[in-house]
């Protein structure tokens, strides 16, 4: 089966409706939106449909459930005002914000704040984590649901540079990777209540990557946990291993995946398919001079993209690894690529947005537009759109309408 | 026989007051949770208070929440008020059901009851972070009753309220420097400095205090602890220093001499002269790695009660007071913040022993060849407390 086919079955069993991006690089994880029409000719006249401020800081991506644009955000002197907004994807302007207390630790190095994990949701409820380990549950008028102070649960479960693992919820269940040199530990809690469903140890090392969810032919969901010790592969509703690669992989860069393959930061990168259930992965190939930094790499089509911290863009053919070109960017980059069909939008930590066509021969960068502020936040695209945050603003940036700015 | 029947009647009377009593408190939360819309403002609240550890009572909460967040702006100051009692957790669940019921009493038009919060904030026994919530709702509806109230909280015992009024006089401060009233304007900053307590704020003052030509105690300023006894170096090779007990952990005895890991180790005296009051164990130990140390104060409180050690390091370090186990924390070189830790503790009126071990991996980058701690003693309002016979005595 071609990988692009294998991709797009996966898709057809989610259940995501078409045009959301419920979690970090998208609700598939995979940071694509293969239906977005998305300006690749940018302009800051033409293509900026709005900016709203924000009350805080943050790096953590917008959701997007239908017309809903969710982003979180901290403030106040240590961080420990914690922000849940929900604002109108087509104006900008502001549904209704949630403020809340920080119950657990909220250092984190300077550079970053206490919203790193991107919120996720299941299309009827919005979760919000922070680095202090406060998690919220809301539906989506921004009624509490339910609410944890993981910090409170585990007290060791902290990380003095921050925490920034997004989390992600399938088959009724809240997963969220919790790891630190303290303590470390995945955890299940039910989407309607809050309990746990299930809490397993892992590798008690700082990790910064987030859950890659996969779907099985059934529609339930296996959830990929990587970690410096390797990767992990759980059922989502019980935590229990299905098979576990320990071969070590990145902790800040997460996989890529299409269809049926994992691409793992592991010794460069390592390309893993999945057998049958409970049986591990069959390693297709490794590239060991494919080396991601923060960034996580993306597929798009036939190629697999990574980005290091420097800028540079490593385009790769996906059957064996095989280095393509590679394309210097203008950097430093902590926000991972997101891609449309056939375009890669990368924002620099200067906040310059970079469209890159992979198609090209050597890959080229095809336009670009600056939004003057530091951007550590991976962008996100959802109808027609693509969302990017700063620690004080959240633009929109669309094909050329009426601007609400 | 007529006191008999008294008597019987008092007991009648008591019993059935228990029975009251029990019922509001005990049977409150289940009345709330079986039929929420029927419950009363105290049974709803009482219900979302005993939310608790590993998600338990979430679902109750949530019933109770729905209905209380549906109330009209009567439940506003009962639900101020229960914040006083209210675990965090509670606290969160508290705060969202008043923003979720000022959003749309206010969207409806009618006027937050403004004299109540106004009372509530300047009632400074009441919860801070709840007083903190009342002003935002009186900021938002009057701004210049506010501002008036902000003229009073310079000295405020919560954090957030402090914060801003000490940064609208830091404002006033610089000001008056501009304008050449340099005498008022470093008058201003002095008192200031005894005031604030977030660091960016302090830092600010010190530094305008320094630039003035005047000599400034930071750490006094902070209240840090910078006397100190210490002992080591114990083996803590590949990190098993932390769970190794060594002989300090079974008893501070001050005039021992034990087994270290290159020899024998005594008790030494050390006093941090840093402004922030680290207490760096490469200075009497010599930089380290794969080890362990101790550093041991004593601490006089005024009276017994609880109290607030918080420390700051980026080294795995455990800490006990008088004997009793508060916290650790096994991670090494991510971050080092004041105030990083805060634990609680229970202090006895005079004396309290206050030992700490400290701990440094084999890590050889220059990142990370701190081996330190930071620590200081405040209430549980955040003010620094001073040890009463001076520290280290």
């Amino acid at each position: 089966m071609k990988p692009w086919l294998a991709l797009m079955c996966c898709l057809a069993w989610l259940p995501a409706q078409a045009g959301d991006w419920r979690q970090f690089r998208g609700s598939q994880g995979a940071g694509l939106a293969a239906d977005a029409e998305l300006p690749t000719d940018l302009d800051a006249k033409r293509n900026l449909a709005w900016r709203i401020d924000l009350p805080g800081r943050g790096h953590s991506s917008p959701v997007i459930v239908g017309d809903r644009v969710f982003v979180t955000c901290v403030s106040g002197a240590r961080g420990g005002r914690l922000h849940v907004l929900c604002l109108d994807a087509n104006t900008g302007a502001k549904r209704w914000e949630r403020q809340f207390w920080a119950t657990g630790r909220t250092t984190t190095h300077e550079k970053i704040s206490g919203a790193g994990p991107t919120p996720t949701s299941d299309g009827e409820r919005i979760f919000a984590l922070f680095s202090s380990n406060d998690l919220f549950c809301l539906d989506l008028d921004g009624n509490l649901l339910w609410l944890r102070g993981l910090m409170r649960d585990y007290p060791n479960a902290s990380n003095g540079l921050g925490l920034a693992a997004s989390p992600v919820v399938a088959d009724g269940v809240f997963i969220a990777q919790i790891e630190t040199d303290g303590d470390a530990f995945a955890i299940g809690v039910d989407a309607l209540t809050g309990v746990n469903r299930w809490k397993i140890a892992r590798p008690r090392r700082a990790n910064w990557t987030s859950p890659l969810l996969l779907p099985d032919a059934n529609g339930k969901h296996r959830a990929a946990l990587q970690s410096s010790a390797g990767v992990q592969m759980i059922e989502a509703q019980s935590g229990r291993e299905l098979w576990n690669y320990s071969e070590g992989a990145a902790t800040t860069a997460s996989s890529a995946v299409a269809g049926p393959v994992l691409y793992v930061p592991s010794n460069g990168i390592t390309a893993l398919q999945e057998g049958a259930s409970g049986q591990s992965p069959k390693q297709l190939w490794r590239a060991a001079p494919l080396r991601t930094g923060t960034a996580s790499p993306i597929v798009l089509g036939e190629r697999l993209l990574i980005l290091n911290d420097a800028g540079i863009l490593t385009c790769a053919e996906i059957a064996e690894g095989k280095r393509l070109w590679q394309l210097r960017l203008k950097g430093p980059f902590t926000a991972s690529p997101v891609a449309t069909a056939k375009h890669l939008y990368v924002v620099n930590e200067k906040g310059l947005i970079q469209v890159i066509d992979p198609a090209k021969p050597e890959g080229e960068v095809i336009s670009e537009m600056d939004l003057g502020e530091t951007i550590l936040g991976t962008p996100s695209i959802a109808g027609n759109a693509i969302y990017i945050r700063s620690d004080g603003h959240l633009w929109k940036v669309a094909q050329a309408t009426a601007k609400i700015l | 026989m007529a006191r008999s029947t008294n008597v019987f009647g008092m007991r009648i009377r008591r019993y059935l007051g228990s029975v009251f009593i029990f019922a509001s408190f005990t049977l409150a939360p289940l009345r709330a949770e079986t039929n929420p819309a029927a419950a009363g403002h105290a049974a709803l609240i009482q219900t979302i208070a005993a939310v608790g550890s590993e998600g338990s009572g979430n679902v109750a909460a949530g019933a109770a929440w729905r209905e209380l967040a549906k109330r009209d702006l009567g439940a506003l100051l009962p639900i101020l008020n229960a914040m006083d009692s209210a675990n965090e957790l509670a606290a969160n669940w508290l705060r969202s059901a008043v923003e979720t019921m000022v959003n749309r009493e206010l969207a409806s038009g009618r006027a937050l009851p403004v004299e109540g919060l106004e009372q509530f904030v300047l009632d400074r026994a009441h919860q801070s972070q709840a007083r903190r919530l009342a002003f935002e709702l009186i900021a938002q509806a009057d701004p210049a009753r506010s501002e008036k109230l902000l003229a009073g909280m310079i000295n405020d015992p919560g954090s957030e309220l402090r914060r801003e009024a000490v940064g609208r006089e830091l404002g006033r401060a610089g000001k008056l420097l501009a304008e050449g009233k340099t005498a008022e304007g470093k008058g201003l900053y002095q008192r200031l400095l005894t005031q604030a307590r977030d660091v960016d704020q302090v830092d600010g003052i010190v530094k305008a205090l320094r630039k003035l030509g005047e000599t400034v105690d930071v750490a006094k300023a902070f209240g840090f602890i910078t006397e100190w006894k210490v002992i080591g170096p114990f083996d803590s090779a590949g990190g098993k220093g932390f769970a190794a007990v060594y002989p300090p952990e079974l008893g501070v005895d001050l005039g021992a001499e034990y087994d270290g890991k290159a020899g024998k180790v005594r008790w030494q005296d050390f006093a941090s002269k840093e402004d922030y009051g680290e207490v760096s164990m490469n200075l009497p130990m010599k930089a380290l790695k794969g080890v362990a140390a101790y550093a041991y104060t004593e601490f006089y409180a005024p009276k017994a009660g609880p109290a607030e050690l918080r420390l700051g390091s980026e080294n795995a370090f455990k800490v006990w007071v008088n004997g009793n186990y508060l916290f650790g924390q096994d991670e090494y070189h991510r971050l080092k913040e004041i105030d990083q830790y805060p634990m609680r503790a229970n202090l006895k009126a005079g004396k309290n022993e206050i030992l700490v071990k400290v701990c440094q991996n084999e890590q050889t980058e220059d990142w990370a060849s701190g081996w330190d701690f930071q620590l200081r003693v405040c209430d549980l309002l955040g003010a620094t407390m001073v040890s009463a016979k001076g520290e280290g005595q």
